[in-house]
């Protein structure tokens, strides 16, 4: 009799835990013969509200760390998922990628770290900058995180595309409270333990699973989440969030690209997305 | 001879700045399409002195007929406005920058006439920074490709631009400058207290010689500012204004295309150790909270003050205010002039009676005050906490709320404990300290020894509810572009 596989339970990922939701409820993915996958955690708003409170509470220490530091556990992530290639390769497949689609997916994002691991300590430079102002003051302005930033991550690229988003956020200091691609939430889940294997701090990224139409909205309204990134093309979510945003004037940025395996969806300004600059004046003259 | 009594008060004698020069018709029309014209409305708004009460021009109100005929003629003018070789962009902008310099004092005057602020300010700051400001941006305008590397842009298209009372032609300065520097057209409103300065300014704009449609200046109170807000050809709102109506804004424009940059309302944070310059920063304190009489965004109107120097700071602050002048704004002696209309005059009021109800304890500068305009005394509120409303909410008025502290940590986390996050400022002569402060206060200008300093190349804005982007600098570009 052949041997009968072990399969995988996944559930969410908040303060470096892998908790069930709180709400006791699921949802099915299946491939596309029909055959269930997983039962994922159906999140609920009190699972974001968590993992906010988590994301606050390491995001000062996060910020504080060096550029130095982030950038090596960012590089210590890309390791982390090198090394566990094959498996997120033959995961992707059951969703129903080719092999040579999968293996394109995990190897771009491995990259994709390493593109931003390098990022860390210069992207300050870029954006930095000494104003020479008309007095006698020394004024220069320099890039600080925004905070707590939710992000309802694109439905393709399940991995890639999470990737893309979440590593401009954190190498630039901030915190933050993902939603992962509702389609397809498998690989999230597995990307956690790879963060969790690596040197991120808990609480730094927290993933949950769900439905953007039950979450959205929270996602968008919270007070203590300054920032909101939305990967995708609906208008009526995209108005939603827009407006529901003011109530703190949570800054909102909307990637309505779908090609996260492009080169045009990294560059150092979807770090800056996430900074604010902050500008300081000193008197120079005794 | 006399000898000279040095025991007694030594009264400034007066030194009034002449009306004689300036040019200010009865009344103003509104600039659309390069020229004045008359509104749809046929209505007309005074412009009240708010020292004197006087009438000073009449002033129209736009509506919304009139701002589709200013949006369309903006659109209109973008078309060629943006194919313009930016260099050749640039000469009108750096024209108006010289055309202001050359009226400067006509425009303080009228500055001061009618927001009520000082001569002194107007004078030395308002109108030579919104000239500066044209200076510098007109520079921009072809050199862009190297404010954003690896980048490609263009300008928007239509910005509408919202600007309020308290630095009127300096806050035109900043809205129009980047705007068509960047390429874009504009429809800019003046606050209905202070529409003078923005009108002289738009007859600056039509003998420049900028192109007809490019700056469009529209007169008006709120209505007139929802109207440029909802429009639907209109590309890009630019607001200055209070946080409240800055959320109201971004939710009216939810789901459309428009861009936003909002400069909102602040609580700044002001710090002093006891290891400061204690005289140079009582003179800073007083001069963040009572700059312009308060009505400042980022005025420094919470201090903290280290426990252990407590009672000389605030000595030496009620010494400060006891010799401020407060009078006619047209007095180049004035240190205090007019509070800006009968409303904030109102709003002050209402604050300073729920600090007393709070269980604050008043202190505020004997002073005569004229019957006639809008007065209010310097005021210190001590015995506060975090909790008190009048540390929490923005006066935008000359009170000072004091506090107390310990520690550094303590310090940040009451600084930081506001849903603003505009400004703040420091005093410390250890150089660890200020840039521990820097780093850890969370606001999007800090003064270091120093407070209300302001400059074209430098970055302002606000973090959380104080406002979304910078004005200013190379940063303050990017809020008049559109990137690919």
């Amino acid at each position: 009799m052949a041997r009968i596989n072990v399969l995988k339970t996944y559930k969410n990922f908040i303060g470096g835990k892998f908790p069930r939701t709180e709400s006791g409820r699921y949802f099915q993915i299946k491939n596309g013969n029909e055959e269930l996958l997983a039962n994922m955690c159906l999140s609920s708003r009190k699972d974001f509200r968590n993992a906010v409170v988590v994301a606050r509470k390491v995001q000062k220490s996060w910020q504080n760390a060096t550029a130095l530091n982030r950038g090596q556990v960012l590089y210590r992530v890309a390791e982390m998922l090198e090394s566990r290639k094959s498996q997120f390769i033959e995961e992707l497949m059951m969703t129903g990628l080719s092999k040579s689609h999968a293996k394109n997916e995990v190897e771009l994002s491995i990259d994709r770290l390493i593109y931003y691991a390098g990022w860390s300590d210069k992207f300050q430079q870029v954006f930095s900058s000494v104003n020479p102002v008309a007095s006698n003051h020394f004024n220069f302005s320099l890039l600080q995180s925004v905070g707590v930033v939710s992000v309802i991550s694109p439905n393709d690229y399940s991995l890639l595309g999470m990737i893309s988003v979440i590593a401009p956020i954190i190498v630039g200091g901030n915190t933050c409270v993902i939603l992962s691609s509702e389609k397809n939430p498998m690989a999230s889940i597995s990307f956690a333990e790879v963060l969790n294997t690596s040197d991120v701090p808990s609480g730094v990224v927290n993933i949950l699973t769900g439905k953007r139409k039950e979450l959205l909205s929270h996602f968008a309204s919270h007070k203590d989440v300054n920032a909101i990134i939305y990967c995708g093309d609906n208008n009526q979510e995209i108005k939603e969030i827009e407006h529901l945003s003011s109530e703190n004037l949570k800054r909102v940025k909307i990637y309505k690209h779908k090609n996260w395996d492009h080169n045009s969806s990294q560059s150092p300004f979807f770090i800056e997305t996430c900074q604010e600059l902050k500008t300081i004046w000193h008197p120079n003259k005794v | 001879m006399s000898n000279i009594d040095l025991n007694k008060i030594w009264n400034y004698t007066t030194a009034k700045e002449s009306k004689d020069h300036i040019l200010l018709k009865e009344k103003y029309d509104l600039f659309i399409n390069g020229k004045f014209v008359k509104s749809k409305s046929r209505k007309y708004f005074n412009s009240v002195n708010p020292a004197t009460d006087e009438i000073i021009a009449k002033i129209s109100e736009a509506n919304k007929e009139d701002i589709n005929f200013a949006v369309k003629a903006a659109n209109t003018a973008f078309k060629s406005w943006s194919k313009l070789k930016a260099k050749e962009r640039a000469k009108y902008i750096f024209r108006i920058a010289r055309m202001i310099q050359e009226r400067a004092k006509e425009f303080a005057v009228i500055e001061s006439m009618d927001g009520g602020k000082p001569i002194r300010e107007s004078r030395d700051i308002d109108i030579p920074l919104a000239a500066n400001h044209f200076f510098y941006y007109a520079g921009w305008a072809d050199k862009l490709e190297y404010a954003f590397p690896n980048t490609s842009h263009e300008p928007i298209g239509v910005a509408g631009q919202i600007i309020p009372w308290n630095f009127p032609l300096l806050m035109a300065a900043w809205k129009i400058a980047p705007a068509i520097a960047c390429g874009n057209t504009v429809v800019l409103k003046p606050a209905e207290t202070t529409s003078l300065t923005a009108l002289k300014l738009a007859e600056i704009i039509e003998e420049s010689g900028l192109p007809k449609g490019v700056v469009n200046i529209v007169t008006g109170g709120g209505k007139t500012g929802s109207e440029i807000v909802n429009h639907p050809n209109i590309d890009k709102i630019a607001f200055t204004g209070s946080t409240k109506v800055g959320k109201l804004i971004k939710r009216s424009i939810a789901g459309t295309h428009k861009k936003l940059t909002l400069e909102l309302g602040g609580k700044g944070a002001n710090i002093i150790f006891e290891d400061a310059a204690i005289d140079q920063a009582v003179e800073g304190i007083i001069n963040a909270i009572f700059f312009n009489q308060g009505h400042v965004c980022c005025a420094g109107s919470r201090l903290f003050v280290q426990e252990s120097i407590f009672e000389i700071v605030v000595e030496k602050l009620k010494d400060r205010m006891s010799s401020l002048i407060i009078g006619d704004p047209l007095d180049k002696n004035t240190d205090i002039g007019a509070i800006n209309s009968k409303e904030q005059l109102a709003t002050i009021k209402k604050y300073i009676n729920i600090g007393l109800e709070e269980g604050g304890e008043i202190y505020q500068k004997k002073c005569s005050i004229s019957e006639k305009g809008n007065w209010f005394p310097p005021t210190l509120f001590l015995n506060v906490s975090q909790s008190h409303t009048i540390v929490q909410e923005e006066i935008f008025g000359p009170v000072l709320a004091i506090q107390t502290f310990r520690t550094i940590d303590e310090v940040i986390e009451k600084a930081n404990n506001t849903p603003y996050g505009l400004s703040a400022g420091v005093w410390t002569e250890k150089g660890s300290k200020i840039f521990k402060l820097t780093k850890e206060l969370n606001a999007g200008v800090v003064w270091a020894n120093t407070y209300n300093k302001f400059d074209p190349t430098s970055p302002f804005g606000g973090v959380k509810e104080s406002g979304i982007g910078r004005e200013g600098g190379l940063h303050g570009l990017k809020a008049y572009l559109k990137f690919k």
